[in-house]
């Protein structure tokens, strides 16, 4: 009895490791067939960043990768995947200080296996990962900070930022008032105090210097990133009225102002300008004062161009989370559109296999591609940092539209905006734009 | 004239809301000996749960003054129903263990708010404004102010006049101060120091939730809120001595004005004038300007 038992024990084993390796094979030889391309894609899913610029961006770059892997983008994108390899998405949460951020980076290579990482909005986030990638030599994108210090003060192999720093968003600005004709004897600031802040201040000084000489600085604030309370900092730009207030405030900080500032009257004292505003129009909707000037870190959004591609991806977006999509989720497919051509020339180089690292640079190195925000070009940093068109509009809330919408647009081309290759921005502004081409 | 007058009431504006927070802070320090770290999250889910209360009076077609009731409700709502579940369901399981183990554990109930928020209200910013422009407009030389600040610096006072009284005029009160001077020996009276424990607690997570549902028609309601205010919370009951509310109120004051002081008259140290403040305090006063002295234990 016991070795009948013993007999059928051993046959049930047999049996289960038999089925276990037809199974090892047969999902094996899948798993091979099914390659994918692993993409590392790091943004801010916590924190105060990502209600206004991480999830929007995340969101974007899911419904995007959907239509990628179901090779439903139009041409020249609709090869499935990247050239045909599935992309398999691994999403990192951006929020925790850059010492996190490094080692995360270092995560996703070594332990994910990534293929490439494309991510991060914070400036202080971007210094800090590029060099660790660059000493791995592995592939990374920089999808959103603005510090013009990353390619500006470093060089890098395998480093890449596929949108406008942001020296454009307050040279645009300044550029929009002037042929605006808008009268300005003094002006206001009140930024954050941080690198995004101090950055944006001193690119909207150094251009107002160039554009509107006899202008003088007259408030200069700085409360700190997050402050929510901005009464005291409302009264002071109460109490010395400037032409012109200038902002970079952007996300939960910027809604808090324009709320706490449009009741006692301010943007009817002042002429506002914010340099990054657009994302949060949608929802303040009526409660943003009708005649602010704002920009929106490229030609985002109300401000994107009539294309097919731009309809596409509009409605890809508006479709998916009833909202339309702002400058967060448009720098992201930007950047994947770039990253899908670039991993498709380097796989034909490579004949038809996922490319190194090396190859994968290569491709995007002063690449060219096609966004809904217009052209992109890898222009500056020896190829390594994007240029785009960008424009400044007027907010006006439409009754009947339920919306806030942009009028008084005003398009400026890449060369416009942004120095030209092997001139910092900080010279380039300070120098009165030299080699400036096609403003309007 | 017109700068100073400006600069006082600005001061006070921002002393007002922070006091109301700090408030609960301190007390909760006070009676369970806990830094909490969480207090910020107890803000953020006020300013949420205002936000949805509100949301729901408007869909009642609630007349707008009745939104003023929603957001004190969206308060009491918040203190019945997550306090209880902090402290007895986490924190008394730590109750004279190390300080610094608390902060931990108070660390780590912010973090998982934080994801808690994100999973009941999304990652949306949420709006409501409706109750900022209750009380009008009040002009003051060639400032304008809302009447909503100075409503919230009344807010701040009856609050806490109601809590000073309440711990000193009642015998709820004494009860309280007893387990504050010596639960030990409180105990040892028959006080049933876990149910102190647990009112200080809920009373200290209503303030926090009362100042978000207050503070949440100024701002979009996000993610993250609670950040910024634990900070300066912190620096406030410092100042003033943890466990004070005296000092609670005289540190929001001071800390209120030196911004104030600073956004007008050097803006670029604003950051840095809250925490010079703290510091000098700190230098003659280690303990905070109210901190009583206290009997060391043999």
């Amino acid at each position: 009895m016991a070795s009948t038992a013993h007999r059928a024990a051993s046959y049930h084993r047999l049996a289960h490791s038999v089925i276990g390796a037809a199974a090892l094979c047969l999902f094996g030889t899948t798993a091979q067939a099914q390659e994918t391309f692993k993409l590392g894609i790091v943004s801010f899913l916590s924190g105060q960043a990502a209600e206004s610029f991480g999830i929007p961006a995340v969101n974007g770059a899911k419904v995007v990768i959907e239509a990628f892997n179901a090779g439903k983008a139009p041409a020249p994108y609709n090869k499935v995947g990247f050239g045909g390899v599935k992309i398999e998405p691994i999403y990192v949460d951006e929020n925790g200080g850059a010492t996190k951020q490094v080692q995360e980076l270092r995560n996703l290579y070594d332990r994910e296996k990534v293929d490439a990482v494309l991510g991060y909005v914070g400036s202080g986030d971007c210094l800090a990962v590029a060099p660790v990638a660059e000493e791995l030599k592995r592939f990374l994108i920089l999808y959103d900070c603005g510090t013009p210090r990353i390619f500006e003060d470093n060089k890098f192999q395998y480093v890449f930022r596929t949108a406008s720093h942001a020296a454009m968003d307050n040279v645009s600005l300044t550029r929009y008032l002037k042929a605006k004709n808008v009268k300005i004897d003094t002006f206001n600031m009140i930024n954050q105090d941080y690198a995004w802040g101090q950055d944006s201040k001193k690119d909207f000084t150094w251009s107002m210097e160039k554009l509107f000489p006899s202008a003088k600085p007259g408030e200069d604030l700085l409360p700190k990133f997050g402050a929510g309370q901005y009464g005291t900092e409302i009264s002071a730009l109460m109490a010395k009225p400037a032409d012109v207030t200038h902002s970079s405030l952007w996300g939960g900080d910027l809604q808090a102002f324009v709320l706490q500032a449009g009741p006692r009257g301010l943007f009817q004292r002042t002429q506002v300008v914010f340099s990054a505003a657009d994302h949060v129009l949608p929802g303040l909707g009526e409660k943003m004062p009708n005649g602010v000037i704002l920009g929106a870190r490229g030609a985002y959004g109300l401000m994107s161009p009539k294309s097919p591609l731009n309809e596409w991806w509009w409605d890809l977006y508006n479709k998916a989370y009833n909202v339309y999509p702002v400058q967060a989720p448009y720098r992201m497919v930007q950047s994947l559109l770039g990253l899908k051509l670039a991993v498709e020339k380097a796989m034909a180089a490579n004949g038809g296999k996922k490319p190194t690292p090396e190859q994968l640079a290569a491709a995007l190195r002063n690449s060219e591609w096609e966004s809904p925000a217009g052209t992109i070009r890898m222009a500056l940093g020896d190829g390594h940092q994007a240029v785009q068109d960008t424009a400044i509009g007027k907010t006006r809330y439409d009754a009947a539209k339920k919306m806030v919408v942009l009028e008084d647009i005003m398009r400026f081309p890449a060369d416009c905006v942004n120095p030209p290759p092997n001139m910092k921005s900080e010279e380039w502004i300070k120098a009165g734009f030299p080699g400036a081409k096609g403003c309007p | 004239m017109q700068a100073t007058l400006t600069i006082v009431v600005d001061g006070l504006a921002y002393a007002s809301w922070l006091f109301i927070v700090a408030l609960g802070l301190t007390l909760v320090f006070g009676v369970l000996k806990i830094l909490n770290i969480a207090h910020g999250s107890f803000y953020a889910l006020g300013a949420y749960a205002a936000a949805s209360f509100v949301g729901w009076g408007a869909a009642l077609k609630w007349a707008p003054a009745f939104s003023l009731v929603a957001m004190l409700l969206a308060a009491v709502a918040v203190a019945a129903v997550v306090a209880p579940l902090t402290e007895r369901g986490l924190l008394r399981f730590f109750y004279g263990r190390d300080e610094v183990l608390l902060v931990l554990v108070t660390y780590a109930l912010f973090l998982i708010l934080e994801d808690v928020t994100k999973l009941v209200w999304g990652t949306n910013p949420y709006f409501v404004s409706e109750p900022y422009a209750l009380f009008g407009n009040v002009n003051l030389g060639v400032q304008t102010y809302v009447g909503y600040d100075f409503a919230l610096m009344a807010m701040a006072l009856v609050v806490g006049a109601a809590v000073w009284w309440g711990l000193n005029r009642t015998r709820h009160g004494k009860i309280v101060l007893a387990v504050i001077h010596s639960a030990e020996i409180a105990s040892s009276m028959g006080v049933n120091v876990s149910r102190v424990y647990m009112l200080a607690f809920t009373i200290g997570i209503f303030l926090a939730g009362l100042g978000g549902a207050f503070t949440s028609p100024m701002i979009s309601v996000v993610p993250g809120v609670s950040v910024g205010v634990i900070i300066v919370s912190f620096a406030v009951v410092i100042i003033g001595g943890l466990g004070s509310i005296e000092g609670a109120a005289i540190g929001a004051i001071i800390v209120g004005l030196a911004r104030s002081l600073a956004v007008h008259l050097a803006p670029v140290a604003e950051l840095f004038s809250i925490y010079i403040v703290m510091a000098i305090v700190l230098m003659f006063r280690p303990e905070g300007l109210f901190q009583r002295v206290q009997a060391r234990k043999i």
